[in-house]
């Protein structure tokens, strides 16, 4: 379980979250939206000790996250950039690299690491391009091969910050029906998203935000009703429902 | 080779059998152990030290344009030697100390600047840049003051070996020996960096301590080839390219191939300048810069048309 307490935090003096409080639920799939620049991304990098709260404190297991050593704590929860770079190495070594908490003093990947890193490989149906560099696959594909790397990386908690943007809808659906497997599998998901539909679709939890506070913490199907979103997105939101199994789905049009 | 050829030449049956009397009183003895052996030492040793400062460099800033000159090694190692030349001339003999000291204390004082902004890449280039000018502007403020170290300031600012002892050259062989070793066991933790501050973090790595041990062990390398070899800076662009282009960006393999190239780079370099106007000799940096320049350019044409560069 991870909880932020009474944070404050953004970049160079300048708040952008404001006494944020907010408990992530175990093995569930949490969602933030809100507008550009209300403070999602700053509060998931709060959360994944990327970025260091100005006031307040996140808790995992009852510690204080900074009392934790950089490579344990990179054991117990991984987070991927919106913004990363395209290293030039193989995917093989991409993913290898989710496997760096775990080296010991002379970095050498152990057998256990080479098996972990092939089954992920293969898991994420990306054995065909385990020997390409990163810079000949698509914007889809690296996608998956970062997710791969965080899956090496073996923690519970898993951050994502906008995992969808920028890829065609069949490879956005691929990477949300991964992340709701790795929702079974006991994984914790904290994620931004842009795409309100999905969001709504995907998520346990949504957590709406605006001029960096909470304004709504709750299950997609209250978020919907309490019509915040109407409110803050300036859009008006109608929901349609299927007969069969199929989830529910969202419109917005402006208001 | 590079021990047979020279102004005066020794053919390679004369140094084995000089090698076997080691009589110290023959005339090719001492050439072969005063001249010929420290100075195929130094640019075997200058070349590995910059190439892979070079590569280190490169990888930790993602810069493919840094050159250990980027982050104030010259412009410190350079103020320092010439203040010894100006003010202790009789202490001529430390300038290889006092070029080390300065590489040193220039990129300390780079990082801490960069630090007060948060030690990011950019950070570190631009404060790189206005403590390089500041020291340029220093050393030339020296130079003005004291116009008869003007020769000793243009050598160094070319570069090369003649001159250079086995006891000058053993203080920096002992830093570039341990930095070498430790570069090589950080190779992995340089991949890691090289996936952006913020995915690096995640990993568990300390980005800010690792930045910094980086930055010391290029200040090392840099540091100590400049001290006896003067400003050889080209090695340490170059090279990195040429390995990268033959092995790939995979730090563990890079660093090892950019030392055993820049090595033998150097060492070509420096047989040249001997040889080429013989009995007299060129500055191993202008040959260097003769021949790595088209080189340099030819690669860059065709990693253009490869996509290498983006």
């Amino acid at each position: 379980m991870i909880k932020l307490k009474n944070i404050t935090a953004g970049y160079n003096n300048v708040e952008v979250t404001k006494n944020i409080n907010i408990a992530f639920e175990e093995a569930s799939i949490t969602t933030i939206i809100g507008k550009n620049g209300c403070g999602k991304t700053t509060l998931l990098k709060t959360a994944a000790n990327i970025l260091k709260a100005f006031k307040g404190e996140v808790i995992l297991k009852d510690r204080n996250i900074s009392s934790f050593s950089n490579k344990e704590l990179a054991k117990k929860l991984s987070f991927l950039p919106q913004i990363r770079k395209v290293p030039n190495i193989t995917v093989y070594n991409l993913v290898m690299h989710g496997r760096y908490p775990y080296l010991d003093f002379l970095r050498v990947p152990q057998q256990k690491d080479k098996e972990i890193v092939q089954k992920t490989i293969e898991d994420m149906a990306l054995g065909k391009y385990i020997n390409k560099n990163i810079y000949e696959l698509s914007g889809g594909q690296r996608q998956k091969v970062y997710i791969a790397m965080l899956l090496a990386q073996d923690t519970d908690i898993i951050f994502l910050d906008e995992p969808t943007t920028y890829l065609d809808i069949n490879h956005q659906l691929e990477i949300l029906e991964i992340i709701k497997r790795l929702k079974k599998m006991g994984k914790t998901i904290v994620m931004v998203l842009h795409d309100l539909n999905n969001a709504l679709s995907y998520s346990d939890k949504i957590c709406l935000m605006d001029k960096g506070e909470i304004v709504i913490y709750d299950s997609p199907e209250k978020v919907f009703e309490s019509r915040e979103i109407d409110r803050v997105f300036k859009v008006y939101s109608s929901q349609i429902t299927f007969e069969d199994e199929m989830p529910k789905q969202y419109l917005f049009n402006l208001k | 080779m590079s021990i047979s050829f020279g102004s005066s030449k020794i053919s390679l049956s004369e140094i084995f059998n000089a090698m076997r009397q080691g009589d110290p009183g023959s005339k090719v003895y001492k050439i072969i152990n005063f001249v010929r052996i420290p100075r195929t030492l130094a640019a075997v040793l200058a070349g590995c030290a910059l190439s892979v400062s070079g590569a280190i460099l490169q990888s930790v800033l993602n810069n493919s344009l840094a050159s250990p000159g980027i982050i104030g090694v010259n412009s410190g190692a350079g103020l320092f030697a010439v203040l010894i030349a100006a003010f202790f001339p009789a202490n001529i003999y430390y300038t290889t100390f006092a070029a080390f000291t300065g590489a040193f204390v220039a990129v300390l004082l780079v990082y801490y600047i960069a630090k007060a902004t948060g030690a990011s890449r950019m950070a570190i280039v631009l404060s790189g840049v206005a403590v390089s000018s500041f020291i340029g502007a220093a050393t030339d403020t020296v130079l003005t003051l004291k116009p008869d170290v003007v020769m000793e300031r243009t050598a160094f600012l070319i570069g090369g070996f003649s001159g250079v002892t086995m006891d000058r050259l053993s203080f920096a062989a002992f830093f570039i020996i341990i930095a070498f070793i430790v570069a090589l066991i950080l190779s992995y933790d340089m991949n890691i960096l090289a996936l952006g501050d913020e995915t690096a973090k995640s990993l568990g790595l300390n980005v800010r301590r690792f930045r910094f041990i980086f930055l010391i062990l290029v200040a090392m390398l840099a540091g100590a080839a400049i001290s006896f070899a003067g400003l050889l800076g080209f090695v340490g662009l170059i090279i990195p390219h040429v390995s990268r282009f033959l092995v790939g960006y995979d730090n563990r393999i890079l660093i090892p191939v950019s030392a055993l190239l820049g090595s033998i780079f150097t060492l070509l370099c420096d047989l040249l300048a001997r040889v080429i106007f013989a009995p007299y000799e060129i500055p191993v940096g202008i040959i260097m810069s003769f021949l790595g320049g088209p080189f340099f350019i030819y690669l860059l044409i065709k990693g253009r048309r490869g996509q290498l560069y983006d």
